[in-house]
Order: C-alpha cells, then structure tokens, then sequence
C-alpha cells in the first residue's frame, strides 16, 4: 500500500509541474493582478496549530472574476483576508507567496500595507455596515477615501464621489451625498459600499459574500454591477460565496475550496458541468437548482471536519464515495486535467459522455 | 382532498409607532405596519405548501399566526376543522395546538444551550405530562443520530446536526402539521441537501403535511406541491409548484424566476429587475408592485387587482388571462 | 468505577471538565486569577474558622487583660511578656483574632446583601425584560431613580428608617440584619439592568419561541430557559459587587452606622483603629486596613478575570 501511495504522488507531482503545482496560467504574457502560491494561513492555538488556509495557489488575472465557493469553514474568506493583510490575530501568513501585480505583498509590515489597501486592493463585505461609518454622511466617506490615495482637490474628490455614486446605479446621487449611512435600503448600501470600494480604482476587489444577506431581485443588480465594473474597468474581482448559483452566474474560472486546500480550479462552465474533484461533483448534485425533477437530492454523508480535526491524507476521503487506500494517507495535490482545469484528487472524476464537451 | 389546513382573510397589523411621548411632542400620528393582508389558502392534508417571498413579504408572519405565536388581527386559521381564535373548548384547542410543530431558521438559537439533547426533545411531551421514557433516542436514531447523543448539549453539535435535533423535537408531540421556517437557509449546500431528504423521507413515512416558508425558490421547487407567492403582505400568485415554475403569470413571480442565479447561467447577461422592495409602512398604491412592474399602467396605480381563479391558478395582476 | 460501566457514556465530574474547559485554561493561565482565587480563599476560610483559628477570643471579657493593652506586633508586652503576632489594641485585645472576627462579619454581611440584591434584581429584570410593557416601565424607572442617588446615600436612608422603626433593646442584635437589607436593596440596580437586558435578546431567540409553541406558561420560560442563559453576566456583576458590598459595609461601619463595637466588622476595626494612628500604634488601624484592602481587591480581580473569561469576544 505504502509503494502504490508512493507512486501516486509521484506521477501527481510529474503531472502537477514543480513548485506552482495549483496554478493554471491562462495568460502568461502580463503577471496577473493577484497570484497566490502555496499560501499557508496558520492560527496558533492551545489544541495545536490550524490551518485555514493550506497551500492554496491561484492567479487572478485583470478583467476577470474569480468565484472561490466552498462551505463554512473551508477557509474561502480567510484567503482573501490574508491578501489584504486583514488576518485576526492570532492568524498569520505562514508560508508561501502573494503576488500584487508581481511584487510580494505577504508579511509586509502594516505600515507599507495600508496605501495598498483601498488604492491596489478594495474588499467588499457582507454586511454593508461594517464598512461604513454610521455618524458620517456618505459623500464625505467617499470623499475622504479619495483624498486619502489620490492627489486631488476636495471639490475634485466631490465631484469624483459624485461619479463613483452615479457609477454605482444610485438614483439621485447628487441628492444623496449628504444622506446617511442608514437612510439606505440594504441593496443601495451595498452599492454605496462598492462605490467606496471602487473611489480610489483599486486593481484587485475582493467581494466576501457581497450577496448573501440581500434579497433575490437585489442580489441580481449587484451580480450585474459587479460584472459590468469588472469588465469596464478592467479590475481583477475575488467573489467569495458559498451560492453555486452565484458562481455560475458571475464568475470566470471558480476556486472550490475544501478544509482549508484547493478541491479544484478551472474555468467555470467547465467545473460546474463536468466537475472532477468528487467533492464540487457531491456539492453540484446536493445543489437543488441542478437535481431538478429528483425526488432525491445527492448527499454528502457527513459534514465538514473541524479544523482541529482534520482528517489524514485527503481531508475529504472519509465523506468521498470514490476513496481509496492511498486517499487516507497521502495528500493529493493539484492534479492538470486541461488546459487551465485541475484537481486536487488521486481519482478524479471522468467526464460524464452527456456533458457536453465545450 | 379534504383541507388540512384553512387559512381565511388572514391579516395582521403592527403598531410600529414612536414611543408615546416623542409622538405627542413631535405631533406624530400612529404608524402601522400592515405585515399581511388578506391572505387566504388551503392546504390539503400530507402535501407541501410553500410560501414565497422577499424581505418584508409578511411570510414569517403568516407561518407565526399559524402556529400560534402571533394573534391575527383578522381572519381566521382553521386546522383540521378547528378555527385557533374562536374556539371556544379548552381541550380540542389544546389537541389541535399539539398537532402543529415548528422548525425554525437558526439552528444555533433554537436550541437552549443549556439544556441537554434529551431534554430538549422531551419537553413537548413532558411539558403535558406525558411519558418520555426512550423517547429521545428513538426520535434521535430517526433523524440519523446516535441515541448516544441524548446526554450531550447542543455546543457539541454542527449545523446540521442540531437542526436533525429540532427536526426530533418537532417529532415528538407526533404533530400532523410542521411549519418550516426557512428550515434550511442557514446550512451549508451539502448539508442542507442532508435535511432537506430527512424532511421529505419524514413526510412519506409519517404522513404530514408541511407549510415551507422560504426565499430560495431553488429549494421551493425542489420540495413544494404547491406554492403561493407573497408580495408586501398579499398573496400575488399561487398555484401547483409544476404549473407555476412552467408559467409564472404573475409579473412580480416572472422577476423572481428571471432573477434567481441559474446553474447553466454562464456569463448570463440579465437586465436586472429594477427598483426595490417598497417601504411597507407606505405601501405603493394599487397594485404594490407597479413601481417595478415592466407591464404596468395608469390603471395599475389607481386599482389593486384581486386574486382571481384561472382554474388551479390564483393570480392577482390585471393583466393576467386565463 | 461503577459509575462508569453504568452510564454509557462517562462523564467526567465537574471540577475536571472545568480545569480541561476553556475557562479552566484561561484560569491556570492569569496569575492575577489564580493569587486572588488564594488570598480570596484564605481570608474565606480564616473568616469561617475564625473560633477555632484565633488564639483568643477578643469577645470574653474574661480572657482579656487590660495590661496588654498596646502591645506592638511581634514583641512582647512589656507587663506580661505576652506576644500578639499582630499586637493588642487598648482593650488588650488581639488584632490577629479581632481581624479573623471582623473579617467573618464582614464577609457575611458582603455575601448576604449581595444575595439578597441579586435574587431581587433577577426577579424585577427577568419580568421586566419578559412582560415588558407597563410592568417594565415602572420596574426600570424606579431603578433610574434609584441610580440618581449614591448607593451609600440609599443605604444610610433605609439604615436610618429601620433604626426609627426598631426599638432600642434589639437594635444591636438587628443592626446586622438592617445592614444586610440595606446594601442588599441599594444594590439590586444593576443585576436588574443586566437581566432584562440579556432577557431581551433571549426571549427572541428561536428556544424561547419553540418553548412558547408548546405551551410552556410564562413562568416556566423564564425560570427554566431564560433564566439559565442570562447567569454569566450575573455572576460577574456579583463578585464585583461583593467587593463592591464589602467596601460599602466597612464605609457604613466606619461611620459608626454599620456594625455595633459588640460584633465588630472590618470597618469598625478601621473606625477604633484610626483614633490610635498619630498616637504611634499604627498596627491597630493597619492590619485590619490592609486585610479590607487584600479583600476587596482579590474579588474585585477575580470578578475582572471572570468578565473577561466569559467574554466570547475576548477569548
């Protein structure tokens, strides 16, 4: 058993391509925006050291959105919030890389991190709350922002708040500059976040849940902003959900995260249709948008291990209808399925004759 | 089909006013929050009934006065023949009380921390007196956990574990009726699928009819029989759950299914619906969603539609047809 | 043993789960927390086998010997070559053993008002926060006006009407009882406040609303749900006020309205001690000090810990 392991993780690592095993280059002409190698998040604890986040690589490149989905406790946020070195201590950056626009951004001091944050890199959350300053009127927000990254006037920065409300699809933004904080609908503050966000023209958003505490009708004006802003500005956009359906909607290439490591990467017609980590295969099939007509849905025996309890090998082996011997011991790393499209399993699934080939 | 349950001119109305004094000071008048207007449906016994909507839709309301926790401030809920407000005998309003459980949103808070699994569960029962000998672990190795568990305390549990536990505890006063309060919207994807097949296989097994409030129409077309969307407190649309996914009439229901992600929605372009759910203390005149409604007209603004019957379909828009 | 192959599942007993619990850990980790838990416990049990501890008992007219009077800690009297580790005061009493008397005073007057101020509060929050209404209203206006006064203020004003009403002959024997009732009742405020708060937020949680659904009449929702998940503040609030109860016993004694000299507490002791401090014998007023200062601050860091301990935020 021990020799058939052993043979497996050579021919993954043969496959996998030396020290950027995860990532997938799909431009190799301009560095892309964001790109993450082999990123380890630790959080020291009392019961041992945790790993929320282990050793993820991905690329985001400009113009694009990148949808990480996973489960609570996967780690989805946790890199994002490692990317904009906005870690909870006592969580760090143990190893590994993050490249902005090719220069490394990991474990540099908070002074040098503070212009990147807002200027390079702008995060949206899920309560749109948290972002703002409940006793100041928006206008001023934004304006304060602006003037904060970039060298212009304070009526320049006004005009530009202006701008940034009217891109955004709030009505009446003149008005409304001087409105606050909770004179907004949920949707519009949203908006307003993501006008905030978006003042100082950062190169990178990352989106955590933008979404998910909105109603349908409004989750789909924001899905549309953040789509139209991503294709005209040409920013590079890290959409962390836990919605399929979101993905499938938004996104260009997904990142499937489990336990805190990559299920699988690749573009996202090709993941969702023919998804070849077991696991993102266990999540379409429990999705009820896809099992229409089943009486049934496909379950996932079991749920997500805590991170003080992660299994040996392959953290999803005990729930993965497909397991093997080696699965128990031995980690899979990304494996290349095509072009731009790789999973981290020593059985991935083959395509199904009906999914259509793309 | 005889009905299980009967709901009739259901309406309930908030006082959200400012305290006493600010009012008086500030010249206000009482402001009042019409949560749900005029809801009437049926549903029959050991079928699924799905209530849809957005924030503010009044569809937690409806699933309260159901049960019980609210008092209606009209109309009347009628289970098994028993009308909740007017009877008048202590003891059938009793037993019919005990044939309705509720599963509730957050598993996290709807279980006591401080109580233990088999307490938990126990407590419909002994709270009438009854005998609760076994009756834990037997409920517990029916929702797919260990008897063993009875002793531990809900910290112990995951998500979806603890909403197993109140699945158990809705079991356990044998109830004819389960209202499912978004039972699955605080659960992972996998996870969720795990309850949402429990529930379905509980359903068959145990014959009970189920009234599933929720937003996620992806859920509701999975389960639901039939379904009633809400807009702002009134029913808009109802009809069977295939009939309505095939052909929405109703425009608002349109906007929802146009809306909703889609799993084959790759790079979808959608013009999104526009505006947004109105203020309910002021609601739209007329029809309340012809601010948002691309068919809208003068008539629209002046006159609210009824719930008019096209065969099983109830739709209220004038410009539905038959 | 036994108990183990019965139960099918063992359990560990409390003290063991509390040392391997998260509390327990954050306990063995300050050890703020762990010197107050010793000298809070040392005081206690001094206090409670004050009779059998002390050497002498300061209340016998009969042991004591006028020519002892004075005698410095540590040397011996200069009549009788008798020596007091902590010295005699005027009366020839020994400190040592007047401090472990005062303290066993002290600490039951704390710990019976703090009692009495927390059964009250519970109560009047719990109803508050659950019924709400006119019921609230009037329970947390009456405490506002309560809190506009000072506490010592409020406990001099009921000390002050139960010595009218209470004749002369039983005032010493009740003077006690009085003092427990009046810090006890300056002091519900706060518990009350706390509970309704927490009784806010839990009675709209989804338990309470199961619980309610099932018929549960208010009184068992209360006592049986609400009432468990609002103890943590509670129990923080009382360690403080203990101390809090202590320093307000010791302030009143101190004014010569507390304890009588017949049963002396801290701050009786501080009162005499302070009349002999410019006259040279500084241990009779010192020790005692020092033993209220040791005590109140050990509960009042050990109620800290227990704050931050049961804090989630600060975990």
């Amino acid at each position: 058993m021990m020799a058939q392991a052993q043979s497996v993780a050579d021919r993954l690592r043969g496959l996998g391509g030396g020290k950027s095993k995860g990532a997938v280059e799909t431009s190799s002409l301009t560095p892309p925006v964001l790109a993450l190698r082999d990123l380890v998040v630790e959080i020291p604890t009392r019961h041992g050291v945790l790993r929320p986040v282990d050793g993820v690589s991905y690329d985001i490149h400009a113009g694009e959105i990148l949808g990480v989905v996973g489960e609570s406790g996967a780690g989805k946020s946790m890199a994002g919030n490692a990317v904009i070195g906005l870690l909870d201590r006592p969580a760090r950056v143990a190893s590994g890389r993050i490249r902005l626009n090719g220069e490394r951004i990991e474990g540099v001091s908070p002074k040098k991190m503070r212009p990147l944050r807002g200027k390079k890199i702008a995060m949206v959350f899920q309560d749109p709350l948290t972002s703002l300053n409940p006793l100041l009127p928006i206008g001023d927000q934004l304006s304060e922002t602006i003037l904060a990254h970039l060298p212009v006037s304070k009526r320049e920065a006004r005009a530009r708040a202006l701008a940034a409300l009217e891109e955004v699809g709030i009505p009446a933004a003149a008005e409304r500059l001087d409105s606050y904080p909770h004179e907004f609908s949920g949707g519009m503050r949203q908006r307003v976040v993501i006008a905030l966000a978006l003042c100082a023209e950062p190169d990178l958003l990352i989106a955590d849940e933008p979404t998910t505490a909105l109603d349908v009708s409004v989750q789909a004006q924001i899905i549309a902003l953040l789509k139209r802003l991503c294709r005209e500005r040409g920013m590079a956009v890290m959409l962390v959900t836990h919605d399929m359906g979101v993905i499938a909607e938004a996104a260009d290439r997904v990142a499937v995260m489990y336990a805190g490591r990559l299920a699988e990467l690749g573009p996202v017609a090709e993941v969702l249709r023919a998804p070849r980590h077991p696991y993102t295969h266990g999540l379409m099939g429990a999705t009820p948008l896809a099992a229409k007509g089943q009486a049934r849905l496909n379950q996932i025996p079991g749920a997500m291990p805590r991170l003080d309890a992660l299994p040996q090998g392959c953290a999803f082996h005990p729930r993965c209808p497909k397991a093997g011997p080696a699965c128990s011991f031995s980690a899979p790393t990304p494996m290349r399925m095509s072009a731009d499209h790789s999973a981290s399993c020593h059985f991935p699934m083959m395509p199904e004759p009906e999914a259509a080939p793309l | 089909m005889t009905s299980f349950v009967r709901i009739r001119h259901l309406s309930r109305v908030f006082d959200v006013s400012k305290p006493w004094l600010n009012r008086v000071l500030e010249r206000l008048p009482k402001t009042q929050l019409t949560a749900v207007s005029d809801v009437s449906f049926e549903i029959p016994e050991r079928q699924v009934y799905a209530l849809v909507g957005e924030s503010g839709s009044g569809k937690s309301t409806i699933g309260k006065m159901l049960v019980g926790l609210l008092p209606p401030s009209e109309g009347a809920v009628e289970i098994d023949g028993v009308d909740l407000s007017r009877e008048s005998d202590p003891g059938k309003l009793s037993a019919t009380r005990d044939k309705i459980q509720m599963i509730f949103q957050d598993p996290y808070a709807s279980l006591n921390p401080r109580w233990r699994v088999r307490d938990i569960i126990n407590e419909p029962v002994a709270a009438k007196g009854g005998d609760t000998r076994g009756l834990a672990e037997r409920l517990l190795e029916q929702v797919g956990l260990s008897p063993a568990d009875a002793v531990k305390y809900p910290h112990e549990f995951s998500g979806g574990q603890r909403q197993r536990i109140c699945v158990a505890r809705a079991l356990a006063s044998q109830p004819r009726l389960i209202v499912c309060d978004e039972p699955t919207s605080a659960l992972d994807v996998s996870v969720q699928a795990q309850v949402l097949n429990l529930m379905s296989d509980l359903q068959e097994d145990l014959g009970l009819t189920y009234l599933f409030i929720t937003h996620d129409l992806a859920v509701v077309q999975h389960v639901a029989d039939r379904i009633g969307v809400l807009y702002l407190g009134r029913l808009v649309e109802e009809a069977d759950a295939e009939a309505l996914f095939d052909a929405p009439r109703h425009p608002y229901t349109q906007m929802l299914f146009d809306a909703a992600p889609r799993m084959d929605g790759f790079g979808r372009e959608v013009t999104p619906p526009k505006g947004e759910i109105p203020d309910p203390i002021n609601p739209p005149a007329g029809c309340a969603f012809h601010p948002r409604c691309p068919m809208a007209e003068e008539w629209c603004k002046r006159e609210r539609p009824d719930l008019r019957k096209y065969g099983s379909h109830r739709v209220a828009c004038h410009f539905a047809q038959a | 043993m036994v108990d183990q192959q019965n139960s099918p599942v063992a359990r560990p007993g409390a003290l063991r789960r509390f040392w391997d619990s998260d509390m327990g850990w954050s306990f063995r980790h300050s050890p703020v927390a762990v010197i107050s838990l010793l000298v809070v416990a040392i005081l206690a049990l001094g206090a409670i086998f004050a009779p059998w501890i002390a050497p002498y008992d300061p209340f016998d007219p009969a042991s004591l010997n006028l020519m002892n009077g004075f005698t410095p800690p540590m040397q011996p009297n200069a009549f009788t070559g008798e020596i007091f580790w902590l010295g005699t005061d005027d009366q020839g009493r020994d400190v040592f053993s007047t401090i472990l008397f005062g303290l066993r005073i002290s600490l039951f007057v704390g710990f019976s008002a703090v009692v009495l101020a927390m059964v009250l509060g519970i109560t009047l929050g719990l109803l508050a926060g659950y019924l709400g209404g006119w019921v609230d209203t009037i329970i947390m206006r009456l405490a506002d006006v309560q809190l506009t006064f000072p506490a010592i203020l409020v406990a001099m004003l009921i000390f002050g009407i139960a010595k009218g009403v209470i004749p002369v002959e039983y005032r010493d024997q009740m003077a006690i009882w009085v003092l427990i009732l009046a810090i006890g009742l300056s002091d519900w405020v706060q518990f009350a406040r706390v509970v309704r708060g927490a009784t806010l937020v839990e009675k709209n949680k989804e338990y309470v609303a199961a619980a309610r659904l099932i018929g549960r009449s208010g009184p068992a929702i209360m006592l049986r749900h609400i009432l468990p998940n609002v103890l943590s503040p509670v129990l923080v609030i009382a360690t403080i006020s203990l101390a809090l109860a202590i320093i307000a016993e010791a302030t009143l004694s101190f004014l010569g309205i507390g304890a009588p000299p017949t049963q002396p507490s801290l701050g009786t002791l501080i009162r005499i001690g302070q009349g002999f401090l410019f006259s040279g014998e500084w241990w009779i007023l010192l020790f005692p000090a020092g033993t209220l200062l040791a005590l109140a601050l050990s509960v009042n860091l050990l109620g800290d810990w227990l704050r931050d301990a049961l804090n989630p935020k600060l975990r």
